[in-house]
């Protein structure tokens, strides 16, 4: 994996980048740099320009202007070359689903020049490792949603690419899918592929990323290392529901007295009977839990909810996401803890 | 531009690419029979999508040669076996333009599915999806050819001429090819394969009945006649039955090959251009 990057250690490097639609503009401006054997969240709502960027960076698009290079490859200059140290998974699953999955993982091989013999033995390794084996003769609009983003996956993976971009790989598809899909990308992580990935979850972002950079009308309007980007956004919410709704006060006293939540302070929802703990870090987290029990109270329900997209540009840019949010519900996500 | 003499640890693979970016021969043919496998095996898998390959010659031939083939013959001075002479080879000159919707719709699906957005952004020519597509159609028309040709026998269709049988089979599919780049603009442009089938019949439907692949002109009224007189389908059908049952050919083949440099030198770059700035 050793490349001669001018540009030391990055993967992708955007500068300026622009893209016009007649009066529309798709990117106004973007400077990204993806380090490598990283993993670069780009997080917007829909119409941020997210895709535009991807479908510039795997050469499906050219800019109106501005510079992009991917593993040192110019994406106007070398689009042959770049197309090779490449995968890309759109956000609509691009696997051919009148094929088998066999014969759709064989079928990139051959175009990506490996030998007859090389290409089977990638199809079959592929397979085994997305645990799709079974369903290797099956035609893929057979399999389900997240069979199909895991063919998707594979397929994006047949040339051993240098750089990965997921287009919103797990938009539409249920949350256990959903983490099904995860688990596979930190583990193409774990092998050291770099990968840009778009989504409009923060708590999508979290999981995957190290670095994100919030786009939003085409403009980066934030970026940086996700912790820093969550302080700024004020982490987690733990929510509190104690067994007896009259603990609800006493509870909230004791954590604030104890001085370790994060930025904001303890709230009481008495409608719902939950206290609401903002925590910035895992550490912060295990000690509201200690206080809990040090002090006897009894649960019947604990979550941990991150701020929606809604909630992450208020923060960042005090309006609103402006792009209609007409695909996806502007729900917040929720990670249930203990019930 | 140090970039390219690096490329040999990238990827898994560097064997199909040159050192200056370009795709050599030898792998433009491997892409394309890749792909042309692709293409068979989605036969494979839906054997439907051949019935109307396999039905179009049978029922068009003898729908038209009972329907009309008694009245239209007698107006070319015979009767049904007048009409099976006449319409055979009509059918003949349709099967490319068949062929011609059958890329069109198929690039088509490979957008709308995303599957095209995969092959666009893999290392190989965009010409091989292209000839992988068009080969696959080939067949697929000499297919329904052989089956013309045996129902028009069946029929009472003399094989006079087998190279003139051939020369028409290949004349009916350069045009088809020539309308192919219509296709495949409306591949592109259009947003999915019902609407590229509905809109080539549209267009279509009137230029075949306009013409004298089904019937002789002679009756017609007057406007109409001078239209199927510059109609290219009429040459084209014309020039099909002067190849596979004798009568003159020159004029109606000049036509139909100027009508096919025609339709490309225009539709060419225009399907081009619309693949290229597709988003």
């Amino acid at each position: 994996m050793t490349r001669n990057d001018k540009e030391s250690g990055s993967a992708v490097s955007v500068r300026g980048l622009v893209k016009h639609y007649g009066e529309t503009k798709a990117l106004d401006g973007v400077d990204l740099e993806v380090r490598e054997g990283t993993v670069m969240g780009v997080l917007g709502p829909n119409g941020a320009g997210k895709t535009t960027l991807v479908r510039i960076l795997s050469t499906l698009l050219t800019p109106t202007a501005g510079h992009a290079t991917v593993a040192g490859y110019d994406v106007v200059r070398r689009p042959r070359q770049l197309r090779r140290v490449i995968g890309l998974t759109g956000q609509y699953a691009s696997v051919d689903e009148k094929l088998p999955g066999w014969e759709n993982l064989y079928l990139i091989g051959r175009l990506l020049d490996l030998p007859r013999k090389e290409a089977r033995a990638r199809a079959d390794e592929l397979l085994e490792r997305f645990s799709l084996t079974e369903a290797a003769r099956r035609p893929a609009a057979t399999y389900s949603g997240g069979m199909r983003r895991r063919l998707d996956l594979a397929a994006s993976m047949i040339g051993r690419p240098a750089v990965l971009f997921l287009d919103e790989p797990t938009t539409g598809l249920d949350p256990r899918t959903r983490n099904e899909v995860w688990d596979e990308v930190k583990r193409l992580v774990g092998d050291g592929v770099t990968v840009l990935l778009t989504t409009q979850y923060m708590e999508e972002a979290e999981q995957l990323a190290s670095e994100l950079t919030v786009v939003d009308r085409g403009k980066v309007i934030a970026s940086g290392g996700i912790e820093q980007l969550k302080a700024r956004v004020g982490g987690r919410t733990l929510r509190i529901r104690p067994a007896d709704p009259l603990r609800l006060r006493p509870l909230a006293e004791a954590l604030d007295a104890l001085g370790i939540t994060g930025l904001a302070t303890t709230t009481v929802d008495t409608e719902r009977g939950a206290v609401l703990v903002p925590v910035l870090s895992d550490e912060q987290l295990t000690a509201v839990i200690g206080a809990v029990t040090a002090h006897g109270i009894t649960l019947s329900s604990l979550t941990t909810e991150l701020p929606s997209l809604d909630e992450v540009f208020l923060s960042l840019t005090g309006h609103r996401a402006s792009a209609p949010q007409d695909a996806v519900p502007a729900e917040t996500p929720e990670e249930v803890v203990a019930v | 531009m140090s970039a390219t003499t690096t490329t040999a640890t990238a990827g898994a693979a560097v064997t199909g690419l040159r050192a200056d970016g370009r795709i050599p021969l030898r792998a433009h043919v491997r892409h394309t029979s890749a792909l042309v496998r692709r293409n068979l095996l989605w036969i494979r898998q839906d054997p439907e999508s051949m019935f109307d390959a396999v039905l179009f010659p049978i029922v068009f031939t003898l729908l038209f040669v009972y329907v009309f083939g008694g009245s239209i013959g007698q107006s070319l001075g015979g009767g049904q076996d007048a009409y099976v002479q006449y319409i055979v080879p009509g059918l003949m000159a349709m099967m490319g333009m068949n062929m011609a919707q059958g890329v069109g719709t198929g690039f088509n699906q490979d957008f709308n599915t995303g599957v095209m957005d995969r092959f666009r952004s893999l290392p190989i020519g965009r010409g091989s999806v292209l000839f992988a597509k068009i080969s696959v159609e080939m067949m697929r028309m000499l297919i329904a050819t052989a089956i013309l040709m045996v129902v028009g026998v069946l029929v009472g269709f003399d094989i006079t001429d087998w190279p003139g049988l051939f020369a028409a089979v290949g004349l009916s599919a350069v045009f088809g090819s020539a309308l192919m780049w219509v296709f495949l603009t409306l591949g592109v442009v259009m947003k999915n394969a019902q609407s590229v089938q509905a809109m080539g019949f549209l267009v279509l439907m009137p230029l075949q009945f306009g013409s004298s692949i089904f019937a002789p002109p002679q009756s017609m009224p007057g406007w109409l006649r001078s239209f199927t007189e510059y109609n290219p389908l009429s040459s084209l059908a014309d020039a099909a039955r002067g190849l596979m049952v004798g009568g003159p050919v020159a004029q109606d083949l000049w036509m139909t090959l100027a009508w096919s440099v025609g339709i490309t030198a225009v539709m060419a770059p225009v399907a081009i251009h619309k693949f290229r700035t597709k988003t």
